[in-house]
């Protein structure tokens, strides 16, 4: 099956997604960018085939009387658990890597009780994790580094008080350690975890258990289709760091306007809320671009803000919008410059303002230069959709609907719950257009 | 056109260009040597200089913003600026009047290595920059020299009325002329004016002819990065001398053989093989970081074929020439005509004739973070360029000679973008035509 690939290489995100012939999106692959790009691309467009074997296991499954009715709760369990045994066998290499981290000579009389807590917090994490996979559980993030940290320090925190090591050593193992494992490209055989994760799902039904040579053989008459990449295009702002020639990279501006289009096609314009790049793009009933404009010299009000907010709050990036929205009342943020923002925080919170107040406050400032932004670009036309990382934040989006309309009227406002793939979706469509018309 | 990046490029020179660095390099000398030689110093701006008139009292002439620009090229405008910081001067404040104050500051060497004297009289003719006014106000106190101002009417109505030339002439007779002439005791001399204005309207006229040009596919100048080269001896130090009308003879000769060849540009590696995107410019362009910039461009295969910055020394394309039969009344015309005292709407006019006239692909500007007097109002140029053009119209912002202000990558990217929008509404319209 030809395939045609779009990446979309953000300052935090690096994004994929794959296409068929016909354009349908068979898969989406994301994964923190890190600072190697190419390594970034590699995990999201892996990521993204991965996806892509999911949604044929749909194609193939979805007229099995069996499963009727069941096929995407099994599917949903399914992926849970295939995420799972790639979540395990990365914990392996984790694992060995801070084992060797730890016989560094400097440690001295400290390494062997360095790997005995070590043994006892990957005893831990591998207890654990299986929870944070299963049906119904929410994780904080999907990133590799982010679970295993955040589980990996928790263990630590637990287990150094009855030891002479020192929590900083611990984690100190644990930060040389994790960029070397997720800078690796996964080699190990897909199909085994694929039939591991299996086994994991339909050993939890009765039901399931009795389909399960039925639904190897899906699995395998899946794996065996041939995905073969025709044609590639990158975007976004590491694109220039990727081995591609000049014809294989698209600008973000016309990646995400044609994104745009082809997820909500009466879209007139597009803003984009990035790691550090706010667009605002006018795009005709083509999606071609007509118009952009982009913050210039800083990156003030673009999405590290609110990062940056989380991490002196204490909280995760995910947990920021719903707070914000438990708002009672109007808190004016002055500053969109990130690290006066950080201050002008901390002295409200001196001055005893509620923290969902001022979150609210810190959501209203960042949306505030986006439509500076806007107005520059040629001001808000219907319809209107939001993009990028931000989009994903209910109380940015609501923020945005209010002033939208209170500058511009009622207009249909569209955020797509897969808008942090539009640029990549853009790449794709350009990628697929290149070989098919 | 691509070369490894660690190879650093050879910088193909014509003979007009090391004509243009040794005049500039004499000038330069003779500024140093001045005093001792018992030669006089004026300091004047770019926009409304009255070179010939001060050629006229023997004064050698000294550029503060071609010393700030020459300095940010070499390298030297940053430390300048930090110095101005130190002794005061906020962030936000013009660069080349930061730069000057600190070289001034560190010293008084000019650009190429030079002592700069000081100078013995400020002429300030004033055309529409309201910084140049308080920029001389300093460096009159720090000098404690002799200033004259012409006060020149803003063309707010788009012409020039016979009043406005009225009152820049009596300025002129009645304290420019008998200024210049108490300060250099030399008495003023219209027959030697009138010689000085014959040699800069043929030089003039070439330029126009260099400049128009760029009407020609491909283009053979870039008319924006090269044309900054081609402007800078009838914009500076040189209108109206010998030196001058050679110098734009010889450019004119060299460009009509590359029509001939049907060349395009020449750039600091090599001439332009393709030519893809035509633009429109306004706006300086970045000094800093000035080869960088371009090479964004020309990288991509992108001319630019008119500017608004190469008309900021005098605007000769819609007709207008200095006239020995009326000396000092055109000289008048001269002033108030410069790009810098026009208005909004006669900005508009001009570059939505340049993109007609030149069939440009798309009209870009670059927008000057310190120049509070002319970045005012771009945007909304932009917008109505781009609604009565139908071409894509782009904006970047960087700064004159600071180099803090200028985030390569970030500029790179906006460029990028900006290029290949422009490509695809391009494409579109080609299938269009095709259909």
């Amino acid at each position: 099956m030809k395939t045609f690939i779009g990446i979309d290489l953000g300052s935090t995100t690096t994004k994929a997604i794959v296409l068929d012939s016909d354009a349908t999106v068979l898969g989406r692959g994301i994964t923190n960018s890190r600072s190697n790009y190419g390594i970034a691309t590699e995990v999201a467009k892996q990521d993204a085939f991965l996806d892509a074997r999911f949604f044929l296991f749909r194609e193939l499954l979805k007229d099995l009387p069996a499963l009727d009715g069941h096929l995407d709760e099994f599917l949903g369990t399914f992926e849970q658990d295939f995420r799972l045994e790639q979540f395990l066998d990365q914990l392996v290499e984790l694992e060995k890597v801070c084992v060797d981290s730890a016989q560094d000579a400097r440690l001295g009389n400290d390494g062997a009780e360095t790997r005995a807590l070590l043994a006892d917090i990957f005893r831990r994490l591998n207890d654990e994790v299986p929870k944070l996979y299963a049906q119904g559980s929410s994780r904080k993030s999907d990133f590799f580094r982010d679970i295993a940290g955040s589980q990996y320090s928790r263990a630590a925190e637990l287990l150094v008080q009855d030891s002479r090591i020192s929590f900083e050593a611990l984690l100190n193992v644990y930060d040389r350690s994790i960029i070397d494992v997720e800078n690796r490209i996964s080699t190990s055989a897909d199909e085994a975890k694929f039939m591991s994760a299996l086994g994991r799902t339909c050993g939890r039904s009765q039901h399931l258990s009795g389909l399960l040579e039925e639904l190897q053989q899906a699995v395998r008459k899946a794996l065996d289709i041939e995905l073969e990449e025709s044609y590639v295009i990158g975007t976004g702002y590491g694109r220039a760091t990727l081995p591609f020639s000049k014809e294989h990279i698209r600008s973000e501006i016309l990646c995400h306007g044609l994104g745009a289009h082809i997820m909500h096609p009466k879209t007139a314009t597009v803003l984009d809320i990035g790691g550090q790049d706010t667009k605002a793009i006018q795009v005709d009933e083509d999606g071609i671009v007509e118009s952009f404009q982009m913050n210039d010299r800083c990156a003030a009000g673009c999405g590290r803000y609110l990062g940056y907010i989380a991490d002196e709050m204490n909280l995760g990036l995910h947990e920021l919008g719903p707070m914000a929205m438990q708002a009672t009342r109007k808190v004016r943020i002055n500053s969109t410059c990130t690290v006066f923002a950080g201050a002008e925080l901390r002295d409200r919170l001196s001055m005893g303002e509620k923290r969902e107040d001022i979150v609210s406050g810190l959501h209203r400032a960042i949306i505030l230069r986006a439509m500076s932004i806007l107005s520059r670009s040629g001001g808000v036309r219907d319809q209107f959709t939001f993009t990028g990382g931000v989009a994903k934040n209910e109380a940015a989006v609501a923020v945005l609907r209010e002033l939208a309309t209170e500058n511009y009227g009622e207009l249909t406002m569209n955020v797509n719950p897969d808008s942090i793939y539009t640029g990549a979706l853009g790449a794709a469509t350009f990628a697929q257009r290149v070989v098919v018309h | 056109m691509n070369i490894a990046a660690n190879q650093k490029p050879e910088v193909h020179k014509e003979e007009s260009m090391l004509m243009q660095k040794e005049m500039i390099s004499a000038n330069f000398d003779a500024l140093a040597t001045a005093h001792e030689e018992g030669k006089k110093i004026s300091s004047t701006f770019v926009p409304g200089n009255l070179n010939e008139l001060l050629m006229c009292f023997d004064l050698v002439r000294n550029l503060p913003e071609i010393n700030a620009l020459q300095s940010a090229m070499r390298k030297k405008s940053g430390g300048y600026i930090m110095e101005a910081e130190r002794s005061g001067h906020s962030e936000d404040v013009c660069t080349y009047v930061k730069s000057d104050l600190g070289m001034m500051a560190k010293g008084q060497i000019g650009p190429t290595g030079k002592p700069l004297p000081t100078p013995d009289v400020l002429l300030l003719s004033y055309t529409g920059c309201f910084t140049f006014m308080k920029w001389f106000e300093l460096v009159r106190d720090q000098y404690d020299c002799e200033t004259a101002m012409l006060h020149v009417p803003y063309q707010a109505d788009g012409e020039i009325t016979d009043n406005m030339r009225d009152f820049v002439v009596m300025q002129l007779k009645e304290q420019i002329i008998p200024t210049l002439e108490r300060v250099s005791g030399i008495k003023f001399d219209i027959d030697r004016l009138r010689e000085y204005l014959r040699q800069s309207a043929q030089a003039e006229e070439d330029l126009v002819w260099v400049l128009e040009s760029a009407k020609n596919r491909p283009s053979p100048i870039d008319a924006y990065f090269g044309g900054v080269y081609y402007c800078g001896p009838i914009f500076s130090a040189f209108r109206g001398s010998q030196e001058a009308t050679a110098y734009y003879a010889a450019l004119r000769k060299e460009v009509a053989d590359r029509v001939e060849m049907g060349l395009g540009p020449i750039t600091p590696e090599g001439v332009m093989q393709e030519e893809r995107i035509r633009l429109v410019v306004e706006g300086p362009p970045n000094w800093t970081h000035f080869r960088d910039f371009w090479k964004m461009f020309y990288d991509e295969g992108v001319v630019v074929v008119a500017s608004s910055y190469t008309k900021v020394g005098g605007v000769y394309d819609f007709g207008f020439r200095h006239d020995p039969d009326n000396p000092i009344e055109s000289l008048a015309d001269y002033c108030l005509g410069c790009y810098t005292n026009h208005s909004l709407p006669s900005r508009v006019n001009m570059l939505c004739s340049y993109m007609d006239e030149y069939e440009a692909d798309g009209f870009l500007v670059n927008s000057i973070k310190s120049c509070n007097s002319f970045s005012a109002g771009q945007l909304l140029m932009l917008r109505e360029i781009e609604e009565r053009s139908g071409k894509p119209a782009g904006f970047i912002e960087t700064d004159l000679v600071d180099p803090r202000y200028f985030s390569s990558a970030n500029v790179k990217n906006r460029l990028e973008s900006y290029f290949q929008m422009i490509e695809q509404k391009k494409a579109r319209g080609d299938a269009k035509t095709a259909t």
